[in-house]
């Protein structure tokens, strides 16, 4: 591993010592990968020139996985072992997957999430998912020739945080320093907003192959400011292939069809799917597994008509985002078109219907959203030019709550509430004398907690009894930039406390996440304390460089003590930095990051008191 | 550690402490102190300056999710002012303002009935012209009168409003999601 080399601070770093950063559209049908080279965003090619790589990954009985194209050409042959379309699976459960039909896996119904039975074993849709990162990486690693700094991964706005984490878990497993998620709407507003220098409020329609989302941006002067966002994390161009298949399935008389049949249809629909964008009628010719050759055929209008359903149902959120973001149609100064789904005519003309402008559509949809990704990896990675200060403020999409008596929720944390965000609320106890409490962290919109999606439960012991009512429970949510949510609850009289990180109900424990990384190297112990080595070492040096730099901006506000105690810190780490025990590394680390705490609260103090008494005095003469 | 957080929003802000915000320099305000505390600016910081940006942006979300919303400001102000607008414990209303909710009420159940979303439009627009007005009386009992019990009543009236119009807005949802799948056939009954 090359050390990393840091510049003076202010000083922007040397082009050739730029920390490697890349965005990864972690995608329903296709995944990509993007980085910022001479600073333009580019997709990266495979050995062949593809950028996309089909999210396809096939496990064989002996051991071996193959992901992408290699997958995709014996996904009929082998449909039970090679799964597409993981991502309708990350943090979800098994009645959850039922509603997709037909699917050829032998779903099983693992605590939380589903697992997938194939021939090299139980795997969560997160390790399924964490190969086809894994892929991505092994891609840029030796396209930009070097180990990466960081990633930024997209996730739909409308994901929850079961999805959320569940993503963020994946690519822990694949290896990746996961710089921030990001939703995918919000990375193609970047790709565009910093394309065509916009200004002003624009509305980004992502329909991709399983997921919808719409959110509502403004832009001002450099900063992207989400109002809202809307959408379903279970409808996307894979619901039009199965519309077609059918649509034939019924024509034909195949009700009960095979998994490699299943397979078979959606692929030809898939084909005719993609030509009606461009002809008026396409044909298919598929050999079933008993040998019946079927000529499949399609119209666009017959095609338009059977999947009205599916154009419909993109515009309710629409109109709920605008509703949310309090705007009408004729407030909105752009439409951005993302996902390979939104080349299909009918949808385009829907949009433009609705929007009454016609959308612009000039990145291309299926790249957009990773070109965002690697511009934000790239200024998070600190590869800002100068004046390149450009700034994000997203969301949450659905609102956070707990139950409450009855089976009621009670919102704590509305949904377009700008991240980071922070809400308490106090709750009692119900009976006299109570000693703990159940505290069930739910998200959604609904009333009935049953109608939510349930995010974690744990409860508060050693309340001391009281009557009913007198106990004084503040529970804390905090969501954080990533969009993750963390929960702690604390009695108020007594300060008993407890806190939570919420993962149980529909995620992955960080034991199940360790002993999955664990897995995911099949190399000696030597190589992954090596590699446990090389992180710590980058984590180290970027710590001392920030500290350092920091000291050289603020040092005047420390005490002689203060100072000393950091120094030694920092002393005590570069010592351990030129050890080779990752684990007295990631001590000295964790030792500098607590006694550096007061000094970084301290420096943002004053960044802050500096900022308000610039203004103050820049006012004084407009007055 | 807790960072130090001894201002409250308005100086957060650099704003004065008043009512009366200017919504252009509440916008400015709040961009530039992200633009400083955002965690996107500390993403390759150590963690100890990660978590103090995580505490900062979201103290500065709060603040200007409070200042930018008339009846949360009003709140937030007089809780300053030490004094709090009882909208759970004190729900006693004039008896002019009751009989005036309960015509909106029956407005909108009229509206939603007769699925009539232009008379429920009509409705929205009187209510605005009523939050209007009352904003002003807001103004001036947060301003020179320092009619601090005034403000807790308007708050309180307010915050009415605030649920008459979600209830105008699920009503023209209803009427629109109807209107849109599938397209009803024109009742016979219905008058042009």
């Amino acid at each position: 591993m090359p050390l990393l080399q840091i510049s003076e601070p202010g000083e922007s770093p040397d082009p050739h010592q730029r920390r490697l950063a890349v965005g990864i559209d972690l995608g329903t049908t296709h995944s990509l990968v993007a980085t910022v080279r001479s600073s333009t965003a580019e997709c990266l090619p495979d050995a062949q020139g593809r950028v996309l790589l089909p999210s396809i990954v096939r496990y064989g009985a002996d051991g071996g996985v193959e992901v992408g194209y290699g997958a995709q050409a014996k996904a009929a042959d082998d449909p039970a072992n090679t799964i597409a379309s993981v991502k309708r699976f990350m943090g979800r459960g098994v009645a959850d997957v039922a509603k997709y039909g037909a699917l050829p896996y032998r779903f099983v119904d693992a605590p939380g999430m589903v697992g997938i039975e194939t021939a090299a074993g139980l795997r969560s849709p997160v390790q399924v998912s964490a190969e086809i990162l894994k892929a991505l990486r092994a891609r840029a690693e030796e396209s930009l020739g070097g180990d990466l700094f960081g990633a930024v991964v997209t996730v739909p706005a409308y994901f929850d945080d079961a999805q959320r984490q569940a993503t963020k878990d994946a690519a822990r497993i694949a290896g990746l320093n996961v710089l921030r998620l990001l939703n995918e709407p919000t990375a193609a507003a970047i790709a565009y907003g910093l394309d065509n220098a916009s200004e002003g409020t624009f509305a980004i329609f992502d329909l991709g192959g399983g997921t919808f989302d719409l959110s509502i941006l403004k832009l001002t002067r450099g900063v992207f400011e989400v109002l809202s966002t809307s959408g379903d994390s279970a409808l996307g161009g894979d619901d039009f292939d199965q519309a077609i298949a059918m649509h034939w399935r019924v024509a034909h008389g195949l009700v009960d069809a095979s998994g490699r049949d299943t397979r078979r249809l959606l692929a030809a629909a898939r084909g005719v799917k993609e030509r009606l964008s461009t002809e008026e009628s396409a044909d298919a010719l598929v050999t079933l597994t008993w040998g019946q050759q079927l000529h499949l055929k399609l119209t666009r209008a017959e095609f338009e008509d059977i999947t009205a359903p599916l154009i419909q149902k993109t515009l309710g959120p629409t109109r709920k985002a605008l509703r949310d973001a309090g705007l009408k149609v004729a407030q909105i100064d752009g439409v951005v078109l993302v996902g390979g789904a939104t080349r299909m005519p009918h949808l385009q003309r829907a949009v433009e219907a609705f929007f009454q402008r016609e959308p612009l559509r000039n990145l291309d949809p299926e790249q957009v959203v990773a070109l965002g990704a690697a511009i934000q990896a790239n200024a998070l990675a600190g590869n800002r030019a100068p004046g390149d200060d450009w700034l994000l403020l997203d969301v949450i999409p659905l609102s956070l709550g707990l139950e409450t008596m009855g089976g009621l929720v009670e919102k704590v944390i509305p949904r377009n509430s700008t991240i980071p965000v922070a809400r308490a609320q106090e709750f009692t106890t119900f009976k006299d004398g109570q000693t703990a409490m159940a505290i069930h962290v739910v998200q959604g919109e609904r009333e009935l907690v049953s109608d939510c999606r349930s995010l974690a439960r744990f409860e508060l012991r050693g309340i001391p009894p009281m009557v009913a009512g007198a106990a004084r429970i503040a529970v804390t949510f905090q969501v954080d930039a990533d969009g993750l949510l963390s929960v702690s609850a604390r009695e108020k009289t007594t300060g008993i406390g407890a806190s939570v990180v919420v993962k149980p109900s529909y995620g992955l424990t960080d034991d199940e996440v360790a002993a999955m990384l664990r897995d995911g190297f099949d190399h000696a112990q030597a190589d992954r304390d090596a590699r446990a080595l090389a992180e710590q070492r980058v984590e180290a040096e970027g710590l001392l460089a920030a500290i350092r730099g920091a000291l050289a901006q603020d040092g005047d506000i420390l005490s002689a003590a203060e100072r000393e105690a950091l120094d030694a810190g920092l002393a005590s780490l570069e010592a351990a930095r030129q050890g080779t025990d990752h684990r007295a590394l990631k001590s000295a680390v964790e030792a500098l990051n607590r006694a550096s705490e007061s000094f970084a609260a301290r420096r943002m103090d004053r960044s802050v008191s500096r900022a308000l008494a610039g203004r103050r005095v820049d006012e004084v003469p407009t007055k | 550690m807790t960072p130090e957080f001894s201002r409250n929003h308005f100086e957060l802000l650099g704003l004065p402490v008043s009512f009366t915000v200017d919504a252009a320099a509440l916008d400015d305000a709040y961009r530039e102190l992200q633009g400083r505390v955002h965690p996107d600016r500390f993403a390759s910081a150590g963690e100890a300056e990660r978590r103090v940006a995580m505490q900062w942006a979201t103290r500065a979300n709060e603040a200007y999710r409070t200042l930018r919303n008339p009846i949360d400001r009003a709140r937030y102000l007089l809780g300053l002012k030490g004094y709090d607008t009882g909208e759970e414990s004190n729900t006693a209303m004039p008896p002019d303002f009751l009989m005036q909710q309960m015509e909106w009420r029956e407005s909108v159940e009229e509206g939603r009935a007769r699925r009539d979303a232009a008379a429920l439009e009509a409705l929205r627009r009187e209510i605005e012209a009523s939050r209007a007005e009352m904003h002003a009386l807001l103004a001036r009992a947060l301003g020179g009168e320092r009619n601090y019990d005034a403000g807790c009543s308007l708050v309180r009236k307010l915050r009415f409003l605030d649920k008459i119009e979600a209830e105008i807005d699920d009503a023209v949802e209803t009427i629109l999601e109807g209107a849109t799948t599938p397209r009803p056939a024109r009742s016979a009954k219905g008058s042009a």
